[in-house]
């Protein structure tokens, strides 16, 4: 017991020093990252609860954090003149982005894998399309100086000190996002292991064993999408009102595919896994960034194009974490075992019969 | 009248470039049940190794139908064996992972491929360089183009040779035979390696095929031009139901009409308050209405055959 | 849950490898020659990444002329030093890049190369106090923020936009027009500014259609348009989207003229557009580059080193002057020194002769009018207010 209580004692204080110590080594475009990259965390949490827990590929999540981020924008900046605060729009964009999820659920749900993946792209694009044409949203040119977020007096966006310490904005906005973070973490845990989470489980393996078990695959599935929805919805509101301005480029298909990438290199349905797969892909494209000083060192002049090439060296990162470890970096224990049962068979046994 | 004519045509045209990106999704998919993410990527190199090609033969003169298909010609071994290698080093190690970890591998090739692209070719948007007159001709008001006569009839004849090669070949046999159940196939002496490795190569030939066209259609080439027409092609299989090569043809055609009619009718049916901007919508939302109704595409019934 | 802790550890680790890459900002002095930063940010991957590079050509040759001139501020010698960063053209990038060349005390920074990466940007810019300049950046929010060193040497969208289209009534003396865009905020922009002009001046608009700033399939917009019948297309957005519609106008038969902004105006319209763009109007900020007194003279020095001018190199170029221009009447390199002389900047420049409004936009811009004449892009007017 004593050990477990010194390990979150030390996690506490990482958690809490990673800020200082990454401005200190790195400067603050890395905590920056950092919050950025917290950010992530959360849209990959959430759909993680989608296609980790329930097993439903979806491919166009990042139209629910484009709801939170343009709730907040519109209701939380001169656009139309309101200024709501935090607390009222944190749940509203939540709610709102799960009601989104059920809505598209509810037509879609009967269908199969892929087909589901294509539908929830084509939702994620309609959402897009709207976003750019619609008047409210004002087009495509977006919503700018978006209130800072604000609880109480204490406003995020601007300097504070404490005992002599100066807190820039980006690390209140750390703190703010690791509390919400472990939040979800939080959530998520609790549901692996609930009712709700073992049925999910039951019709990720085998949908049909599940229906005739007595399980509603229909509800629970549509708990899961909404689930799934109100983090991303969470996760937009914090983004729009830590950037300030958004507008439809930020939500792209390439982001939701991005953030799908997250959660399956880090190990679908794992929480650790997720997180540590959040982190490292919001990080990878900026650890990237010195090769242009990298060739000038090893080969004195610049002869491959920096910027491609930091993207290059992402996607085989991709590629190339997925041969080695398939299941993903740090899979959930019982699903390494399933894997490992499988080793013996050969390759073509593994597709399901017709 | 002229005006719907042209329409349709313009449709049909876009809509047979679909199916024959199409076609390379469906047959990979319906063997191993892989989105092929990177088939977009391979349709842009083939238009650039195309344009490559044509421009150092142009530049000395010649122009005509013959410079295109040398063109063509070096596009696809260039693109088989693209295909070849991606299958080899991102695809066949993962043939027994979870059913994800091919998808993400996918996309990092997918990116790969774009960004070696924008090393070799530059980002600049390329020229394709005009060989052609491109002569018009005039049916009933509307007007069609050499090219997209040449299109159209490129493309059904490859549909047809594919087809036909699918269901009249012993190859063919094999090929159904693995889609439907590999391990029995094997057990048959179906060699199910070569087979996906065949898949493959045929889609990625049909892919040179699809972006020297679609180059020579459009006069423009760029290393991120695959994606959106990977992404179209795909939804075009998925409306006509994935795995079947029927399908992909119906649905690439379908695609590239509703389309050309959404962008067309959608201003002046509803007097200007949704225009031409929400095309993708009303394909997409035309998308979900067929799989609601037709859970498996229009042409991807239980139990038919898949390639 | 000790497990959870094990990605942070991770994460440390990766971090820890990062800083090892890392070298140290080359901000050091050497004996009397001091090391100026100035940041750049552009796309250059992505489908903007052949304007990015562009971008990043124009404002290095700038920097590379300032170094051989050898100026000395503040009693030493300074040399600059350009620091270049690809924004990806995404806003989120965008910050992160800003937050960089904060971190790296950079004096200036030229960029970004959209409205969408600029305006989230000069948030950053401004709460550290860095003069930044927008070489291409049109959307007229950026300025208006009430930021103090947000600055841009290109005319925003509305100037263009109605200079054009009152062109349109009175030079080409087109009737009836039909417009498009590429709906991003820029070419979206430009049209809307179009239309409301020509439609004062007495131009009849038939239709407004949008397409995609990854199109290039526009038949079935054309199409329609072509039933329509106007005397005039006019297009807002980008030369990857117009050249290639110049060709489809043609091909489909309709005989109407082409115009469209700066961003068509460039070599590579010509190439995608082949013979078919012959006729073409086009319009950019500034004086033609023949008539201003060093225009030639750029034009050459530009092409020897990196070929062909896409779009905004000579506004890159610019700015980078202007900044070093307040910098050396400062006589700092001092953001906070320089910058009240950067707002008062009164400046011969490559594209036109700059200065600032309040807001920090480009005072009294003019833009001229080019016709595409056997294959080159012909200046025909120079609209708007003189210098």
């Amino acid at each position: 017991m004593n050990k477990r209580i010194y390990i979150g004692l030390l996690c506490l204080t990482v958690v809490i020093a990673l800020p200082f110590g990454t401005d200190a080594f790195l400067g603050r475009s890395w905590v920056r990252l950092l919050d950025f990259a917290l950010l992530y965390t959360m849209l990959a949490l959430g759909l993680n609860i989608v296609v980790g827990y329930a097993g439903l590929l979806d491919l166009g999540y990042v139209a629910f954090y484009a709801v939170g981020a343009y709730l907040y924008a519109m209701l939380a900046s001169p656009h139309i003149g309101m200024h709501w605060p935090l607390w009222a729009l944190l749940p509203m964009g939540a709610l709102l982005a799960a009601s989104f999820g059920a809505v598209l659920g509810a037509p879609t749900l009967g269908l199969r894998g892929d087909y589901l993946a294509i539908v929830t792209m084509g939702f994620g694009e309609i959402i897009r399309i709207f976003l750019r044409n619609l008047n409210i949203t004002n087009g495509p040119a977006g919503i700018d100086l978006i209130d800072p977020i604000q609880i109480g007096n204490f406003s995020f966006g601007s300097s504070h000190s404490l005992l002599g310490w100066d807190l820039p904005s980006i690390y209140n906005y750390y703190f703010l996002f690791i509390v919400l973070t472990a939040f979800i973490v939080l959530v998520s845990y609790r549901l692996s292991d609930s009712r709700i989470g073992r049925a999910w489980a039951a019709i990720r393996e085998d949908e049909i064993a599940a229906k005739s078990m007595g399980l509603n695959t229909r509800y629970l599935k549509l708990m899961a999408f909404a689930m799934g929805a109100a983090f991303g919805g969470i996760s937009g509101v914090l983004f729009a009102g830590f950037q300030g301005f958004i507008s439809p480029e930020s939500f792209t298909m390439g982001e939701s595919v991005m953030i799908l990438c997250m959660v399956v290199l880090g190990g679908m349905g794992h929480l650790s896994g997720v997180i540590m797969g959040a982190i490292l892909l919001a990080i990878l494209p900026e650890a990237f960034r010195p090769l242009s000083q990298f060739q000038q060192i090893t080969f004195g002049h610049v002869w491959l194009d920096p910027a491609n090439l930091r993207m290059l060296m992402f996607a085989l990162a991709l590629i190339v974490v997925m041969i080695l470890r398939p299941e993903g970096l740090w899979p959930s224990p019982v699903r390494r075992r399933e894997l490992h049962q499988n080793d013996a068979m050969p390759a073509s046994v593994q597709k399901e019969g017709p | 009248m002229d005006i719907f004519l042209q329409q349709v045509i313009n449709g049909l045209v876009q809509g047979s470039l679909y199916a024959l990106v199409a076609l390379g999704y469906t047959m990979v998919y319906g063997i191993i049940e892989l989105v092929n993410f990177a088939h977009g990527e391979v349709v842009m190199v083939g238009a650039l190794v195309g344009l490559s090609v044509i421009e150092r033969i142009a530049s000395r003169g010649d122009t005509g139908w013959g410079v295109i298909a040398i063109g063509v010609l070096v596009a696809i071994p260039s693109c088989m064996a693209l295909g070849l290698g991606i299958e080899r080093v991102a695809y066949r190690p993962l043939r027994k992972a979870p059913r994800l970890a091919p998808l993400i591998s996918a996309i990092g090739v997918s990116i790969a491929l774009q960004q070696m692209a924008a090393l070799i070719w530059g980002r600049n948007y390329l020229h394709y360089p005009d060989v052609l007159s491109n002569p018009q001709f005039h049916i009933g008001g509307a007007v069609i183009t050499q090219v997209q006569l040449v299109i159209l009839a490129t493309t059904g004849i490859l549909m047809l040779l594919t087809w036909l090669i699918v269901q009249k070949t012993a190859l063919g046999r094999a090929m159904r035979a693995s889609a439907q159940n590999p391990s029995v196939a094997g057990l048959m002496g179906v060699n199910v390696d070569r087979i996906i490795a065949l898949t493959f190569l045929m889609g990625s030939g049909l892919a040179a095929v699809a972006g020297v066209l679609v180059g020579t259609y459009y006069g423009v080439g760029n290393h991120t031009m695959g994606f959106m027409l990977g992404l179209k092609a795909f939804t075009a299989a998925v409306l006509g139901g994935i795995g079947s090569l029927g399908g992909a043809m119906l649905g690439g055609l379908l695609l590239g009409v509703i389309e050309n009619l959404g962008a067309g009718y959608l201003g002046s049916v509803t007097n200007g308050t949704i225009g031409s901007n929400y095309s993708d919508v009303l394909a997409f939302l035309m998308l979900i209405a067929v799989l609601v109704l037709r859970p498996s595409g229009l042409m991807g019934e239980r139990g038919s055959e898949k390639v | 849950m000790p497990r959870q802790l094990i990605p942070l550890v991770l994460s440390l680790i990766t971090l820890g490898l990062v800083s090892c890459g890392k070298t140290s900002a080359p901000n050091s002095a050497t004996s009397g020659e001091m090391t100026v930063l100035i940041g750049a940010s552009n796309p250059m991957t992505g489908p903007q990444a052949h304007l990015g590079k562009d971008n990043e050509n124009g404002t290095r040759l700038a920097i590379e002329d300032a170094n051989a001139q050898g100026m000395t501020i503040g009693g030493k010698k300074v040399k600059f030093e350009l620091v270049s960063e690809d924004d990806a053209a995404d806003p989120k990038t965008g910050t992160i890049v800003a937050q960089k060349f904060v971190d790296q005390k950079v004096s200036g920074v030229i960029g970004h190369l959209n409205s969408g990466t600029t305006i989230p940007a000069s948030r950053i810019y401004s709460e550290a106090g860095i003069p930044q300049i927008s070489p291409s950046a049109t959307n007229p929010k950026y300025t208006h923020q009430g930021f103090k060193t947000a600055f841009r040497v290109i005319p925003n969208d509305t100037q263009q936009g109605g200079e054009l289209g009152r062109y349109v009534a009175s030079k080409i003396g087109a009737k009836t027009a039909a417009v498009m865009d590429d709906t991003t905020q820029y070419g979206q922009g430009l049209a809307n500014q179009f239309e409301e002009a020509a439609k004062a001046a007495g131009v009849m608009i038939l239709t407004h259609e949008h397409t995609d700033d990854k199109a290039t399939d526009f038949q079935a917009i054309l199409t329609n348009i072509k039933a329509k019948k106007p005397d005039i297309i006019f297009y807002g957005g980008m030369d990857a989207q117009s050249g290639p519609m110049m060709k489809q106008i043609r091909s489909l038969g309709i005989p109407a003229k082409f115009i469209t902004g700066d961003g068509g105006c460039s070599t590579e319209f010509l190439s995608l557009a082949g013979t078919s763009g012959e006729g073409a109007y086009c319009s950019l900020p500034g004086m033609p580059i023949e008539k201003m007194p060093r225009g030639e003279d750029f034009k050459k020095h530009f092409n020897a080193k990196y070929g062909e001018i896409q779009d905004y190199a000579p506004y890159c170029y610019d700015a980078v002057m202007v900044m070093i221009d307040a910098m050396k009447r400062a006589d700092s390199t001092v953001p906070a020194k320089y910058l009240p002389e950067l707002a008062k900047s009164n400046f011969d420049g490559v594209t036109a002769h700059i200065s600032f409004d309040d807001n920090g936009d480009l005072k009294g811009g003019v833009i001229t009018v080019y016709q595409l004449r056997s294959g080159k892009w012909v200046a025909l007017e120079t609209l708007g207010a003189k210098p």
